[in-house]
C-alpha cells in the first residue's frame, strides 16, 4: 500500500504521481487531503484500488480501464465519463451527468445523483456497463440509453425517486428502478414492465456486488418490487424522417 | 398506397436497340431501379437518384438519366425541391433527409477572390526546379522560444516544443465515420494519408482494427455519442478532435439511420443492431468554455498531452466562440463551413444553418489575433473546398491547412448524389451492404486518391511559385495577395480583402 498526500497539489501532479504508483505495481494507493482535484484516474489501466480521502472534483475515471476507486466521501460531476471498465464506489452522493456514454466496468453510488445519470450508456456481449444509485436521482435518468444496465433504488429516500424525462430516447438497455414508476415521467420511448426469471438474476447478481461495497443487506434492498423499463422500439426515430 | 404526387426527379431510359440484356445495370444499381421482365430490362425510375453507375457499366452505351422533364411546371420562386418536399411531408408528415453539402444557389466567396501573380518588378518562381515548401505543421505554436548551445556547438531548443501534427501539404482528409462510410472508404483514405504524408480523421465512429496500421496517419474524434471511445483508441491515433459541430448540420446531432447499422458497425459503437445510432445534439458534459476545457484536459491526462483538435461548425457568432475554444486550451480548431458534406442531416437544416467557410475563417483568424493568441492554435478550414484554388484562398484567408471530404469521396465514384443517408450507395462508399461495399477496391481508389493530393500539391506549388513565394508559411494569412471581384464593400472589409484594380 502507498499513501500520496494530495493537499495542496495540482491534479496534474497528483494524477502523475499516481500513474507512476499504477505502473510500478502498486496493488493499493490510497489518496490522502484530496480537495476538489479533477481527471483523478482519468484513462488509467491495470488493476490497482485508489482510496480516495476527501472530495475529488469533476471527470473522476473518465476514459478508465480497469482500477477501482473508492471514494469515502461525496463526488462531483462527470464520474466514470466514457469509462471502459473497472470500478468507482462512491460512499456519499454525487452530481451530474455520471456514466456518460460508459461503455463497461462499475459505477456504485451510495446515495443520491444529479441530472442526466447514466446517459448514451452502451453495452454488447462482452461489455455491459452498470450504475447502481442507491438514492434518488434527478431529471433525463438513462437519456439515449443503448445499451448496459441502469438500477435506481431509492433506499432511506422521502423525496421524489426520479424526476421527469427518465429514459427519454432509449433504444437499449435496461432501467430497473425499485418501487413503481409513473408513466408520465418517462419518455415516450419507454415501456413499463414486471421482471421475468432473467431479469431478477441480472438484478441480483449486480446488487450482490453493491450490497458488499456499502455493507448492505440484499434481502432488505429486495423487500420491495421493482419494475423494468426497456425501449418500446429499436428505432424510436424510425418514422421521424422522409426519404 | 397511392402513387406519390412527387415525381420523379430523373428518367432512367434505356435503348433498346443498343441493349444487350446483359444485366449489368440491374447487378450495379444499389437502388433497385432496374428489375428482369422475362425478355426486357423494367424500370423503376421513382428510385433513381443519378448516381451514373449503371451509366458507366453499361457496355454498350445503352443508358441515358435525364431530368425529368415533366417534374413540375418550372417557377422562379417555388423551385422543384420546394414543391417535392412539402408533396412528400403531406404524403409521411416526416423530415426530408439530404446528404452530402448544401447546393443551395447561395454566392461563393471563393469564385469571388483571386489570387495575386508576380510581374517584371518582382520575379515568379518556377516550381519545377525550384524547392517550394508546403510542409505544415498543426498544434500550439510558443508565443517565443529560448535557444542555447550544446556542447559541441549545435542549437537547440532550450524547452520542448508544443506536440506537432506533421503534414507534408496543408491537406487533411475530413472525419467520416465508419458506418456513415464503408470500411473501405476508410482504408482509401487511411492507405492514401499514409501515402500522401497527411492524416485522415476516424469521424464519430470508432477505429477498425484493419486501420491500425495507419495509427501515424489518424486524428481519432470524440463526439456526442462517445462510439468506440476507449483509452486505446484515443492513444491510437497522431491527435484526438472534439466534435462540437458540424457545417452541414450546425446545432443538432448526428443520426446514424439503422439501415447503416449491420452487425459489423454496430459492435465497433457497442449498439443495437439496426437501431438509429443517435449522436446527442449537445455533449451533454459540455454546456461552456469551460466544460470544454475540462473535457480537453481529461482527453490530454488520458494521452499523455496530445494535441487535441475542437471542430465547430461556422456560425455566427464563430469569432468569439473559436477565441474561447483556444482559451480553453485546444491545438487546432476546426471550422467547418455550411457548405461541409454530411452522410445524413435534415435539408431544411443543411440548407439553411450557418455561415460559408470564407466568413467565418477570415472572422476568426481576424479575432485570434487580435487577442494576441493566433498562436496558440492552429486553423483546419473546411465545409467546400473543391480545388486546390480554394486551398490557397483558404491559406491566404488564415488557414493553416483545409479540409477536404467530398473532394475525396468524389475520387472513389461518389457523383454527389446526395443520398448517402439511404445507405444504397452504389459506388460502395456511403454503404454498409457487403454487395455494394466490395465494390471499392481500397488500393485502386487509394492510389487515384493520392494522385489527387499530387496534383493538388503540383498546383499549389504552381500558385505560390506565381505569387514568387516559397513557402506555403508566407501565404498563411496575407491577405494581400487576395482581391476580391463583384464583392460588396462590408464583405471585402470582413474579409480584410482588396477589391480588384485597387
Amino acid at each position: 500500500m502507498v499513501e500520496i498526500n494530495a493537499s495542496g497539489t495540482y491534479y496534474k501532479e497528483l494524477n502523475q504521481k499516481v500513474r507512476e504508483a499504477v505502473e510500478k505495481g502498486e496493488k493499493e494507493i490510497v489518496l490522502k487531503n484530496v480537495n476538489g482535484q479533477y481527471y483523478i484516474g482519468d484513462g488509467l489501466r491495470g488493476s490497482s484500488t485508489i482510496v480516495i480521502e476527501g472530495v475529488p472534483g469533476n471527470d473522476l475515471a473518465a476514459f478508465m480501464d480497469g482500477p477501482t476507486l473508492r471514494i469515502k466521501s461525496n463526488a462531483q460531476d462527470n464520474i466514470s465519463n466514457t469509462m471502459n471498465s473497472g470500478k468507482v464506489i462512491v460512499e456519499g452522493n454525487a452530481g451530474d451527468v455520471l456514466g456518460y456514454g460508459m461503455r463497461g466496468g462499475k459505477l456504485h453510488i451510495r446515495g443520491d445523483v444529479g441530472y442526466r445519470v447514466g446517459i448514451h450508456m452502451k453495452g454488447n456481449k462482452k461489455q455491459t456497463p452498470t450504475i447502481v444509485v442507491g438514492g434518488t436521482a434527478g431529471d433525463f435518468f438513462g437519456e439515449y440509453m443503448a445499451g448496459g444496465v441502469l438500477i435506481l433504488l431509492g433506499l432511506d429516500s422521502t423525496g421524489p425517486l426520479v424526476g421527469d424525462y427518465l429514459g427519454t430516447g432509449m433504444h437499449g438497455g435496461t432501467i430497473f428502478v425499485r418501487g413503481e414508476v409513473d408513466k408520465k415521467l418517462c419518455g415516450a420511448e419507454v415501456g413499463i414492465l414486471d421482471l421475468d426469471d432473467d431479469d431478477q438474476k441480472v438484478l441480483k447478481d449486480a446488487l450482490t456486488d453493491y450490497c458488499k461495497d456499502f455493507g448492505l443487506k440484499l434481502e432488505d434492498i429486495m423487500k420491495k418490487g421493482f419494475k423494468k423499463l426497456i425501449p418500446v422500439s429499436s428505432r424510436p426515430y424510425g418514422n421521424l424522417y422522409a426519404y | 398506397m397511392f402513387k406519390s404526387l412527387a415525381p420523379p426527379e430523373y428518367l432512367a431510359t434505356i435503348d433498346r436497340e443498343k441493349c444487350i440484356r446483359c444485366k449489368r445495370c440491374i447487378q450495379n444499381c444499389g437502388w433497385g431501379v432496374y428489375s428482369w421482365g422475362g425478355d426486357k430490362i423494367l424500370i423503376d425510375t421513382f428510385k433513381c437518384v443519378k448516381c451514373l453507375r449503371c451509366y458507366h457499366y453499361c457496355p454498350e452505351e445503352a443508358i441515358e438519366i435525364k431530368d425529368n422533364p415533366t417534374k413540375f411546371k418550372q417557377n422562379a420562386y417555388w423551385s422543384f425541391n420546394n414543391i417535392r418536399n412539402i408533396k412528400k411531408q403531406a404524403e409521411t408528415g416526416g423530415i426530408p433527409l439530404t446528404g452530402m453539402g448544401s447546393d443551395m444557389p447561395y454566392p461563393i466567396l471563393f469564385d469571388n477572390l483571386l489570387i495575386d501573380a508576380c510581374q517584371v518588378t518582382n520575379p515568379s518562381i518556377d516550381p519545377v526546379r525550384e524547392p517550394m515548401e508546403l510542409r505544415t505543421y498543426l498544434g500550439k505554436k510558443p508565443s517565443n522560444i529560448k535557444v542555447e548551445k550544446t556542447k559541441d556547438g549545435k542549437l537547440k531548443l532550450s524547452e520542448p516544443m508544443p506536440p506537432q501534427i506533421k503534414l507534408d501539404l496543408p491537406i487533411i482528409f475530413s472525419p467520416m465515420s465508419y458506418g456513415s462510410i464503408s470500411l473501405n472508404a476508410q482504408k482509401v483514405l487511411a492507405t492514401a494519408a499514409k501515402a500522401s504524408g497527411i492524416v485522415m480523421n476516424t469521424g464519430e465512429g470508432g477505429l477498425h482494427e484493419d486501420l491500425f496500421p495507419y495509427k501515424g496517419n489518424i486524428i481519432v474524434q470524440v463526439a456526442s455519442g462517445r462510439f468506440g471511445v476507449n483509452p486505446e483508441y484515443l492513444n491510437a491515433g497522431v491527435a484526438v478532435e472534439i466534435k462540437i459541430g458540424q457545417g452541414a448540420k450546425p446545432g443538432i446531432g448526428g443520426h446514424l439511420p439503422g439501415e447503416k447499422i449491420p452487425l459489423e458497425v454496430a459492435r465497433t459503437r457497442m449498439i443495437p443492431v439496426g437501431t438509429d445510432a443517435i449522436s446527442p445534439a449537445p455533449q451533454h458534459d459540455i454546456y461552456s468554455i469551460e466544460d470544454l476545457r475540462q473535457l480537453i484536459y481529461a482527453i490530454k491526462e488520458t494521452t499523455n498531452y496530445k494535441p487535441v483538435s475542437v471542430k465547430i461548425a461556422a456560425v455566427h457568432n464563430v469569432a468569439a466562440i473559436a477565441s474561447g475554444v483556444v482559451r480553453a486550451g485546444a491545438d487546432i480548431v476546426y471550422i467547418d463551413g455550411f457548405r461541409g458534406g454530411t452522410g445524413a442531416a435534415p435539408s431544411i437544416i443543411r440548407d439553411h444553418l450557418g455561415i460559408p467557410i470564407e466568413h467565418a475563417l477570415a472572422a476568426v483568424d481576424d479575432r485570434l489575433r487580435q487577442e494576441g493568441i493566433r498562436n496558440e492554435a492552429s486553423i483546419i478550414a473546411a465545409g467546400g473546398i473543391r480545388s486546390s484554388a480554394d486551398v490557397a484562398k483558404a491559406i491566404a484567408l488564415g488557414a493553416d491547412a483545409v479540409g477536404i471530404g467530398t473532394a475525396a469521396l468524389i475520387t472513389m465514384g461518389c457523383t454527389t448524389c446526395g443520398k448517402c443517408y439511404t445507405g444504397n450507395c452504389s459506388w460502395g462508399i456511403t454503404t454498409q451492404r457487403p454487395e455494394l461495399t466490395a465494390r471499392l477496391d481500397p488500393e485502386v481508389y487509394a492510389e487515384r486518391l493520392t494522385n489527387l493530393i499530387r496534383a493538388w500539391s503540383h498546383e499549389l506549388k504552381e500558385i505560390l511559385g506565381a505569387l514568387g513565394i516559397n513557402s506555403i508559411e508566407s501565404l498563411r494569412g496575407n491577405r494581400e495577395r487576395l482581391r476580391g471581384v463583384g464583392l460588396d464593400s462590408f464583405t471585402l472589409d470582413i474579409l480584410g480583402v482588396k477589391p480588384a484594380g485597387r
